[in-house]
């Protein structure tokens, strides 16, 4: 015989399965490889908010209102991310990969999980400053399609810049961050000329295909939420994208050492989890 | 009363005077000591992970940085990196995540506590130690409630007391004790002589 609570959690457990499943019939969004226990905290915080009796609850709702979908979007997305997150990462793209791009006719980098963008303007600002940029083209990705919205703006509260110019600084960077933003009362605007060779797009890394061959994949902090057999199948699509020698960039805690596609790729500088994907294999 | 051995992972929370509360119990612990340590220390989110080191040449359990997807292996202690929340999956496995700060703190004590009370159950032992703010107060409530055993180190031997004092307003806590104690309840609880 089962206590009471054990029993309240198995059931929630349930309702929060069924929950996933009517997200993916309905809409095709797909978070049944994810992370149980991660999933489980964004959608009892969004229940504990709604004012409902039951989790189950949720499920009718998701299906016939859209705002409230797009509220559970915005709860499973990771939306945390800083401008030049983890300096040291910059600073070694920035001394030791980004060297070996001049002698590319063209370069194509592919952000994938993007989030809100402050990474991705981190790249176009890096580039620009070691004289890539005009021959670069970046893609910008995102499952949720408010964030990208929000990624293409390139605003952000003026509260975070001391954060961002620290990390700036801190990777790397040969001007005055202030060079690259203009105030606009609470918040800031990134230069446009910085998004000229970005494009923003929808990309679902869960069930959406390769799209183009890019010379290096920027993928950091998304892999973390994914069950491994997720995880292998997003990095079987970063093989597909990426060329003999391309490059692949995971965050700080992420690896390939458990992968099974962890054969094709080269450890290139250990500590900051930049692999290269072998030549001739 | 105590079943002996059925305990299979310890959770700890600590927060302002943490170091020095850790490597006490640590110093305190049997050699012999060898369930498995899962541990929030707040930190500030670029450090590095210096707790580990110190920890280690303590010689007891076997210190690390939680890695995702590692399961808890006993003779080992676990140390939440700087800057992730660690959570215990239903299977037992770690998940680091960059969400929301909790309780302002990433790693965060609650996220731990509760992901682990659903994951252990009533094998799981939760302590909150020394600290300035509340965290841990509703995940040490939460291994109550799942069966699990709660410890608090006694505020009065607290470098900080405040994070006792929440845990012990907020949660039913089975034991308040000093640092000296704590170690002394866990090192019976595998101490041969006590097995049933």
């Amino acid at each position: 015989m089962k206590n009471n609570q054990e029993d309240q959690l198995e059931t929630q457990d349930i309702e929060i399965a069924l929950l996933m499943e009517a997200l993916y019939q309905k809409y095709g969004y797909d978070f049944r490889n994810y992370s149980k226990a991660h999933i489980k905290r964004r959608i009892l915080n969004r229940f504990n908010l709604s004012g409902m009796q039951h989790v189950s609850e949720m499920i009718h709702e998701s299906l016939v209102n859209h705002k409230f979908v797009d509220q559970i979007l915005m709860d499973l997305s990771i939306t945390v991310t800083e401008m030049y997150r983890d300096p040291g990462f910059y600073r070694t793209l920035r001394e030791q990969i980004l060297p070996t791009f001049h002698s590319l006719p063209y370069i194509k980098i592919w952000h994938a999980g993007c989030a809100s963008g402050e990474e991705v303007y981190s790249m176009a600002i890096m580039l620009r400053e070691e004289g890539l940029y005009q021959k670069t083209q970046i893609y910008a990705t995102d499952f949720n399609p408010v964030i990208i919205r929000q990624a293409k703006e390139g605003i952000y509260s003026i509260n975070r810049m001391k954060e961002f110019t620290a990390n700036y600084i801190k990777s790397g960077g040969k001007a005055a961050f202030s060079d690259y933003y203009t105030a606009q009362g609470e918040t800031v605007k990134l230069l446009d000329t910085l998004k000229k060779n970005i494009v923003f797009a929808t990309h679902n890394l869960v069930t959406d295909s390769v799209f183009a061959e890019v010379n290096m994949v920027v993928c950091r902090n998304v892999l973390i939420y994914f069950d491994r057999t997720l995880q292998d199948k997003v990095i079987g699509l970063f093989v597909e994208s990426l060329p003999e020698g391309g490059i692949l960039c995971l965050g700080s805690k992420e690896n390939l050492q458990f992968s099974i596609h962890a054969p094709l790729f080269n450890p290139l500088i250990v500590n900051e989890k930049i692999y290269q994907k072998k030549i001739h294999f | 009363m105590i079943v002996k051995n059925r305990y299979e992972a310890v959770v700890i929370g600590s927060s302002a005077g943490g170091l020095n509360a850790l490597k006490t119990i640590f110093k305190c612990l049997d050699r012999s000591f060898r369930i498995p340590f899962i541990i929030v220390q707040h930190i500030s989110p670029d450090s590095e992970n210096y707790l580990i080191q110190i920890l280690n040449d303590l010689n007891r359990l076997n210190v690390k940085e939680a890695d995702e997807k590692e399961v808890p292996r006993r003779g080992m202690a676990y140390l939440a990196p700087p800057n992730y929340h660690l959570l215990v999956e239903p299977d037992r496995s770690f998940t680091l995540t960059v969400d929301e700060r909790v309780n302002y703190a990433r790693p965060s004590i609650d996220v731990l506590f509760e992901t682990a009370a659903e994951a252990y159950r009533d094998a799981l032992i939760g302590i909150v130690l020394t600290g300035a703010n509340n965290d841990g107060s509703k995940g040490l409530k939460k291994i109550k409630e799942f069966g699990g055993v709660t410890i608090v180190q006694d505020p009065e031997n607290a470098e900080v007391d405040s994070m006792p004092k929440a845990a012990i307003r907020t949660a039913k806590v089975d034991h308040i004790l000093t640092l000296e104690g704590i170690a002394a309840f866990l090192n019976d609880l595998e101490n041969p002589m006590n097995q049933p």
